[in-house]
C-alpha cells in the first residue's frame, strides 16, 4: 500500500509538471466578466524583458526598477491601469525569445523591451509577426527597428551617437588627434565606433589609434592605452559601458597618461561604481540623455523615489525604463486604449499614436506623440515612422564628482 | 511483442530509443495542433532538437571514444555560420524552404567536419588529455574568428573580409550576412520541428549504427585498453578520427538547425558555457548512454523556463535541481529505492498478467 501511495504521489507530481507547461492563454487571464462594472478595472498587461542576472544585469535591473516606479505612479493616478511582468533573459538571444514566449502565455498586450541590443534583434521579428507593440528602452542598433513598423526605440540609435560625438568634438575643438578604444564583441560599441570614424574624417579629426577589446579581455587595457599614448592622442573616445571605462581611467592614471576622455551614454553610471575613485573621472565628458542630478521637478522626484526604493542613484537605463512606461501611458490615453482590446488593435492604435509622419521635404503631415520625459534633456521627443526617436543629445562634463552641462 | 523480446539486448534498447523520439514527436505535434501547448514550450521545440543532436554527438566523443571535448560549441558555431551563409546565398536560386534548409544543414555539417579534421589529425596521434585542451582553444578561436568576419552578398557573389562591412566595397542594396561581432542578422527562419525531428533520427541512426559496427567496436576497444587494441592491429588514430569527425559533423548540423531558428545568431552564443552545457547533458544522462543524454538535454532545456515563477531564485533553483539529480541518480540509497520501485512495478505487472490469464 505504501508503495502504491509512493507511485500515486509521483504520478500526481508529474501531472503537476504538465499542468505547469499547459496553457495560460490570454482568454482566461483577462476575465472580461469582472470588468463589466468599472471601465478602468482591468490593467493593460505590459511585458518587460532584460538581463536581471549575469554580466549585463545592471542594465536590466535598472530598466526594470525604473519601469516599476512609473507603473506605480500611473496606477495611483487612477486612470488607465498597467500591470508589469518583467522577465530575465541573461543577455542571451535564445533566452530572450523564451522569455518573450513566456510573456505571451501570460497574456502580454504591449512589450517594453528588450533592454539589450542583441537579444532585441532576436525578439523584435517575433513581436513584429505577432503584432505586439514594442517599445525598447535601450536597444540602440538600427537593426532592431529595421523593417518593423511596430518596434520603437526610446534611446538614441548608435549611429546618431557616433555622429553627434564626432561633431561635438570637432565643433568645440576639443582635440585633433583622437584615439578610440571600443568593444568589438558588442553591437552597441561597434555601431557607434563605425559611424564615429566615418564622421570624424569629414570633420578633420585625425584618428591616430584604434584598439579593441571583448567582454573576455576587459580586465587589462595597458596595451590599448600605450598604443594611444605613443600615437600622441589628445583625446580618447570611449564608446563603451562604464565598467571597462572605469578601469581605463584607472590605468591611464597609473601610466601618467592624461588625455581628455569622451564617452557616450554607456559611460553614464561611472560615478556610482563602488570603490571607484571619482576623482579619476574628473574632466571626463560624455553624451547622455539623462543626468541624475538635474534639478527639474520630474528628475528630482524620480531620483528621490528610486533612492528610497532601491537605495541607489538611477542611471540612464532606469530613466529609459521610466520614460517608456510614461510614453506608453500617454499614447494609450491619446488613442483611447483599454485592456479588453486585442493586441493587434492595440498595436495599430499605438503605431498611429506614436509615429510622426513627414513628407519628402521634412514637413510634418501627421503629428504623432510629443513626449516630455526624463531622457529628453529638456526638449520633447518625437518618433519617426521607422521607430527612431528624435531628441536632443546632451553633453556633460564631470566636475567635482557631479555632471555639469556643457 | 514476442519478436522484440527475442532480439538481443542492444537492438531492443535502440528500438526503445527510436520509439521514445518518435512518440515524443507525435505527442508534441498533437498537443501543438490541438492548441494546448504553451507558446513558451512551442518556441523551445527546435532548440531542444538542436541540443538533443548535440548531446548525441558529444556522447559519441565522450562516451564511446572516451576523449573529452570542451569545445563542441565551436563545431556548432562553424555549422551555424556556414549554414546561414549557404541559406542566404541560395535564397534566390533555391526557392523551396525545406530544400534550402537541407542543403544548408549538409554544408554546415561538412564544414564542421573539415574543421574537426584540422584539429584532430595532429591531436589524436597523442596520448593523454590533449584533445580536451585543443578543443577548448578551438572553441575560443572560432569565436574570435567570427568576431572579425564580415560577409556580404551582392550581384557579384559573396564578399568576405575581416575589417568592416564598408571595406567589402559592395554594390548598393547588398545584403549583409555576417556583421562581425554582431553575428549573422536578417536570417529567414527555416527550421521546423519536423526538420529537427528528422535530424535527431538521422544522428541516432548514424551513431547507434556506428557503435554496433566493426569500427564502433574498434573505437570502444581503444577506449577500454589502447595497448591491447593496438596489439591486435587496430589503428588508434584512424578509428578515433572517424568517431571525432562524425561527432563534429553532427554538431555542425545541429548548429545550422539552431541558427536557422532565430533571426539573429552571434558567435558569443557558442562559447565555453555552451560547450559545458552540452557536456552537462551527457554527464547527467550517463556517459555513453545515448538515451539518457537525449532525456537530459530535453529536461535541462525546458527546466529554466519552468522555473520562471521563482524569479530571482531561478538559477539558484536550477543549480539545486542539477545537484539533486546527480545525487539521486548516482547515490546508493537512491539506486536501491529505484530498484524497489522497479521490483514493485514488475510485481504489479505479473499480478495483472496472471489475472488476465484466468479471465481469458
Amino acid at each position: 500500500m505504501k508503495k502504491f501511495f509512493c507511485i500515486a504521489l509521483a504520478l500526481v507530481m508529474m501531472l503537476g509538471c504538465f499542468a505547469a507547461c499547459g496553457k495560460a492563454t490570454p482568454a482566461d487571464s483577462a476575465n472580461p466578466a469582472d470588468s463589466a462594472g468599472k471601465a478602468t478595472g482591468n490593467p493593460i498587461k505590459i511585458g518587460g524583458i532584460g538581463p536581471l542576472t549575469g554580466g549585463a544585469a545592471v542594465y536590466g535591473n535598472a530598466a526594470k526598477h525604473g519601469a516599476e516606479i512609473a507603473v506605480e505612479e500611473i496606477n495611483a493616478l487612477g486612470g488607465i491601469q498597467f500591470e508589469l511582468n518583467f522577465q530575465d533573459d541573461e543577455h542571451d538571444p535564445e533566452k530572450s525569445v523564451n522569455a518573450y514566449n513566456n510573456l505571451k502565455d501570460w497574456g502580454m498586450q504591449i512589450l517594453c523591451g528588450t533592454v539589450t541590443t542583441t537579444p532585441c534583434i532576436a525578439v523584435a521579428p517575433n513581436s513584429f509577426s505577432d503584432r505586439i507593440f514594442t517599445l525598447t528602452p535601450s536597444a540602440s542598433s538600427p537593426e532592431v527597428i529595421k523593417g518593423k513598423d511596430n518596434v520603437f526605440q526610446m534611446c538614441f540609435s548608435d549611429p546618431n551617437q557616433g555622429i553627434a560625438s564626432a561633431q561635438y568634438i570637432a565643433e568645440n575643438k576639443l582635440a585633433t588627434k583622437v584615439a578610440v578604444i571600443y568593444n568589438n564583441g558588442d553591437a552597441y560599441s561597434t555601431g557607434i565606433y563605425e559611424k564615429f570614424s566615418a564622421e570624424a574624417a569629414t570633420h578633420g579629426l585625425d584618428i591616430v589609434s584604434v584598439t579593441t577589446f571583448t567582454d573576455d579581455s576587459q580586465n587589462d587595457f595597458s596595451v590599448q592605452l600605450a598604443d594611444a599614448k605613443s600615437a600622441g592622442a589628445e583625446l580618447i573616445f570611449l564608446p563603451i559601458y562604464y565598467t571597462p571605462a572605469s578601469l581605463i581611467l584607472n590605468q591611464a592614471e597609473s601610466m601618467g597618461f592624461e588625455p581628455l576622455f569622451f564617452g557616450v551614454d554607456g559611460m553614464d553610471g561611472i560615478l556610482t561604481i563602488e570603490g571607484f575613485d571619482t576623482s579619476l573621472a574628473e574632466g571626463v565628458m560624455l553624451l547622455t540623455p539623462f543626468a541624475a542630478d538635474a534639478t527639474d521637478d520630474a528628475t528630482v522626484s524620480f531620483v528621490t523615489k528610486y533612492n528610497e526604493k532601491f537605495s541607489e542613484t538611477p542611471n540612464q537605463f532606469a530613466a529609459d525604463g521610466y520614460d517608456c512606461i510614461y510614453a506608453l501611458y500617454e499614447a494609450c490615453t491619446a488613442a483611447g486604449i483599454t485592456a479588453d482590446m486585442d493586441t493587434e488593435t492595440i498595436c495599430d492604435k499605438l503605431i498611429e499614436a506614436f509615429a510622426t509622419e513627414t513628407d519628402e521635404d521634412g514637413n510634418v503631415t501627421k503629428e504623432g506623440l510629443v513626449f516630455e520625459g526624463l531622457t529628453g534633456a529638456g526638449s520633447s521627443m518625437k518618433w519617426a515612422k521607422t521607430g527612431e526617436v528624435f531628441k536632443a543629445p546632451m553633453a556633460v562634463v564631470i566636475k567635482d564628482g557631479v555632471y555639469v552641462g556643457m | 511483442m514476442s519478436k522484440i523480446k527475442k532480439l538481443n539486448k542492444t537492438t531492443r534498447s535502440n528500438f526503445i530509443t527510436y520509439a521514445i523520439v518518435i512518440i515524443a514527436y507525435i505527442l508534441s505535434q498533437i498537443f501543438s495542433s490541438a492548441g494546448i501547448m504553451s507558446n513558451s514550450l512551442r518556441g523551445q521545440l527546435v532548440p531542444i532538437c538542436a541540443y538533443v543532436v548535440m548531446a548525441i554527438s558529444l556522447n559519441l566523443t565522450v562516451g564511446i571514444m572516451g576523449e573529452l571535448s570542451l569545445g563542441h560549441a565551436g563545431f556548432m558555431s562553424v555549422g551555424a555560420f556556414t549554414g546561414v551563409i549557404t541559406a542566404i546565398s541560395l535564397q534566390d536560386s533555391v526557392t523551396s524552404g525545406p530544400l534550402r534548409l537541407l542543403i544548408a544543414i549538409v554544408i554546415g555539417g561538412i564544414m564542421a567536419g573539415i574543421f574537426s579534421l584540422i584539429v584532430a589529425v595532429p591531436v589524436l596521434r597523442l596520448r593523454g588529455d590533449y584533445l580536451a585542451i585543443v578543443t577548448l582553444a578551438f572553441g575560443e578561436i572560432i569565436k574570435n574568428i567570427v568576431y572579425c568576419l564580415y560577409v556580404g552578398m551582392d550581384s557579384n557573389g559573396l564578399h568576405i573580409g575581416t575589417v568592416s562591412i564598408e571595406a567589402l566595397q559592395m554594390e548598393d542594396g547588398a545584403t549583409t550576412i555576417i556583421n562581425g561581432p554582431m553575428g549573422a542578422v536578417g536570417i529567414t527562419k527555416l527550421s521546423t520541428l519536423l526538420a529537427g525531428f528528422l535530424l535527431i533520427l538521422f544522428s541516432l541512426f548514424v551513431v547507434l549504427n556506428l557503435i554496433k559496427s566493426r569500427s564502433g567496436r574498434a573505437i570502444m576497444a581503444l577506449r577500454d585498453n589502447r595497448i591491447a587494441a593496438e596489439s591486435v592491429g587496430i589503428s588508434p588514430s584512424k578509428y578515433k578520427l572517424m568517431a571525432f569527425v562524425t561527432s563534429a559533423i553532427l554538431a555542425g548540423m545541429a548548429g545550422t538547425l539552431y541558427a536557422m531558428n532565430y533571426s539573429t545568431v552571434a558567435a558569443k552564443k557558442f562559447d565555453f558555457n555552451t560547450s559545458i552545457l552540452v557536456l552537462v547533458f551527457v554527464v547527467l544522462g550517463g556517459i555513453g548512454n545515448i538515451r539518457g543524454g537525449i532525456i537530459a538535454a530535453v529536461i535541462l532545456t525546458i527546466l529554466p523556463e519552468l522555473l520562471r515563477q521563482f524569479s530571482e531564485y531561478r538559477m539558484l533553483t536550477y543549480a539545486i535541481v542539477l545537484i539533486l539529480v546527480m545525487i539521486l541518480t548516482n547515490g546508493a540509497k537512491a539506486r536501491q529505492f529505484l530498484e524497489r520501485i522497479k521490483g514493485s512495478l514488475r510485481f504489479i505487472k505479473k499480478k495483472s498478467d496472471g489475472g488476465g490469464a484466468v479471465n481469458g
